[in-house]
């Protein structure tokens, strides 16, 4: 296993320059997962450092080792792909051993490495068979085995799980968090989805328009997002922003204010206000907050554990949650509020968090 | 509209395919059936167009086999498309995959200017070639019988679309792998096209197993003709002895059967899409 290093990092394609400059360093045997939306740059950079893309500019270091101008197969890296990749002319078995196929080590320790990584992986029944008589997961599990027997120095996952069912991938995400639990490998992988990401990652990579916008463990980026980007990518629902102006040591919002201590933001400032929807929750009459909305409800969702509330706040729908059986009506007015400590401030000319 | 009116409509609609169907099998069938008929009957009723033979003999068989240059202009036909099509599927593929899958400066003009040439008709072609063979030293030869065919624009424009349907996910997932560029082609592209190639292959041989201009031109040694141009030859010492022929003919079409059945499998098995989401 080895660390990866990445030092301003530069991709173009013609004129366009779709990565600008990245930096990150991935530890020996962290998993880091790079996130964003589609055409951030994250596959790319993926790729780039896999070999299967050139450079055009910066450094890739693995294991301590300059790969910049090395060969895909010479950098000893291993990679899984969001199509599988698995040959479909091959048994499961053959697919498993391709891994190796460069590999000197003698037969019979190539059948012991297959074997072994088809019993981490629950496919030892299945080594006879072909692709096509597998399911999905099995078929992502075949691809990692074939990863696997290598013992590269990195693991490379591209978006794995984005073919398969929401049930299949729960269940995947569980079993590739164990097999880096127990490999202790290098993992830099990529998906689109926030969820994977928090619930696999040491650390995630925001991406967007080809910058990294903010690096940190998933509790770090959902309790003090960087800017406005990541505080919605990061955590679901998505979190409520808010425009805002500073007024008399609070701030006005339409159809609610915030009362803020020590005057957070000078007069006249305008900001955005980010608010969970986790901690936005619908006040009894008496009761008061921080942060009071008003407005009228618009939309129920009864998600059996606690149920979402869309409200009509001035022109736009706030998101809030309320206990499953306590939600109030459609059309009924209702007040808001949140603690001042649940509250994010962002400025509103750049994003950033204030 | 009543469920009746409805079904007959859909009745009528398929017994009409099924006539048109009929009369194209019938048309294709007929004259093969006329020819194995034909090879069975002796010289006194060959004119009879009667299907089924009066009095069946496999005479004309023992006849056209015992005649050792028949065996011989089966061989050379044999061999010739034998040759010409396993050259065919493998430098086809190569040039074909080299322009679906790797990018460089002139590729699609290179494409084009091979694509151009489909556009020239093969009697055009016959004398350039015929110089070239002859200033190569080629004529009556199994060389100068092979050389134009060797390689084919249909083949190679046939192999890049096929090719380009093989997602490059594999290519990739090889060249980690650790993989070189040829056996990343021959190990796993290949087998990913097998439909286009077993396509290609009986394309190919039944081109060459057919082929009769430019064997007839550039052979002038009874030994290297191919088994059309020996037929055709046959046809004129014998007198046009029909029942020789078609027995000549009907030994001819085994071998383009043999290599259809083994053959047609892999065309209908789409193998591309198995190793990937489904």
């Amino acid at each position: 296993m080895a660390g990866i290093a990445v030092e301003r990092l530069v991709k173009r394609y013609g004129p366009t320059q779709v990565v600008h400059g990245i930096d990150l360093d991935v530890q020996d045997g962290e998993f880091v997962v790079f996130v964003g939306p589609s055409g951030c740059g994250k596959s790319t950079t993926l790729r780039m450092i896999a070999g299967l893309e050139e450079i055009d500019g910066g450094e890739i270091r693995i294991g301590g080792r300059v790969v910049n101008r090395l060969e895909p197969k010479d950098r000893n890296i291993a990679m899984v792909f969001q199509n599988y990749a698995i040959y479909p002319h091959m048994s499961v078995g053959e697919n498993i051993a391709f891994g190796l196929y460069t590999s000197k080590l003698g037969k019979a320790e190539k059948r012991a490495k297959v074997e072994e990584a088809a019993r981490i992986l629950g496919l030892e029944d299945l080594l006879e068979r072909r692709p096509s008589a597998l399911s999905g997961g099995q078929r992502q599990r075949v691809a990692i085995g074939r990863a696997m027997v290598r013992d590269p120095a990195a693991f490379l996952f591209d978006e794995p799980l984005s073919n398969l069912d929401a049930q299949l991938r729960a269940q995947m995400r569980l079993e590739i968090k164990r097999l880096h639990q127990r490999l202790g490998a290098t993992i830099v992988y990529v998906t689109h989805d926030q969820v994977e990401a928090m619930t696999m990652a040491d650390r995630i990579v925001v991406m967007r328009e080809g910058r990294i916008l903010q690096v940190g463990s998933p509790m770090e980026l959902y309790e003090r997002p960087a800017d406005v980007f990541t505080a919605r990518f990061i955590g679901s629902p998505t979190m409520n922003v808010l425009p805002a102006a500073a007024e008399g040591g609070g701030l006005a919002l339409a159809g609610g204010r915030v009362a803020l201590e020590g005057g957070a933001v000078p007069s006249g400032g305008r900001v955005l206000v980010g608010v969970r929807p986790q901690q936005l929750r619908v006040l009894e009459a008496g009761e008061t907050a921080d942060l009071l909305l008003s407005g009228h409800v618009a939309v129920v969702e009864p998600l059996g554990s606690e149920t979402f509330v869309h409200v009509e706040v001035g022109d736009q729908l706030v998101l809030a949650s309320a206990a499953a059986k306590a939600a109030p009506p459609v059309g009924t007015a209702v007040r808001l509020g949140a603690d001042a400590a649940a509250l994010k401030l962002f400025d509103a000319e750049t994003e950033r968090a204030l | 509209m009543s469920a009746g009116a409805a079904q007959g409509r859909a009745g009528f609609g398929r017994a009409i395919a099924w006539v048109l169907l009929l009369a194209g099998g019938l048309a294709m069938v007929l004259p093969l059936a006329f020819m194995f008929s034909t090879s069975l009957k002796d010289a006194s009723e060959v004119y009879d167009l009667r299907l089924l033979p009066a009095h069946p003999t496999l005479d004309n068989y023992v006849t056209v086999l015992s005649d050792g240059r028949f065996l011989r202009w089966f061989g050379n036909s044999m061999g010739v498309a034998t040759v010409v099509t396993l050259s065919n599927v493998f430098f086809d593929s190569l040039v074909g995959y080299t322009l679906a899958k790797f990018e460089f400066r002139g590729r699609y003009f290179v494409f084009l200017a091979i694509l151009s040439t489909l556009m020239v008709p093969t009697e055009m072609l016959v004398i350039p070639w015929y110089v070239m063979a002859r200033n190569f030293g080629w004529l009556d030869s199994y060389w100068g019988i092979m050389f134009p065919g060797m390689m084919t624009a249909f083949g190679t424009f046939l192999m890049k679309q096929f090719f380009e349907t093989v997602p490059n996910d594999f290519l990739e997932a090889a060249r980690v792998d650790g993989l070189n560029e040829f056996t990343i082609f021959w190990r796993i592209a290949m087998p990913l096209v097998t439909p286009a190639l077993s396509a290609l292959a009986i394309f190919t041989f039944l081109s060459n197993w057919t082929a009769f201009i430019w064997p007839l031109i550039v052979t002038t040694s009874k030994e290297l003709y191919t088994l059309p141009v020996g037929l055709s030859s046959f046809a004129v010492e014998q007198q046009i002895q029909w029942e020789l022929i078609m027995t000549g003919a009907a030994l001819a079409t085994l071998p383009t059967l043999l290599v259809f059945l083994a053959l047609q499998r892999y065309i209908v098995r789409g193998v591309v899409m198995a190793g990937l989401k489904g």
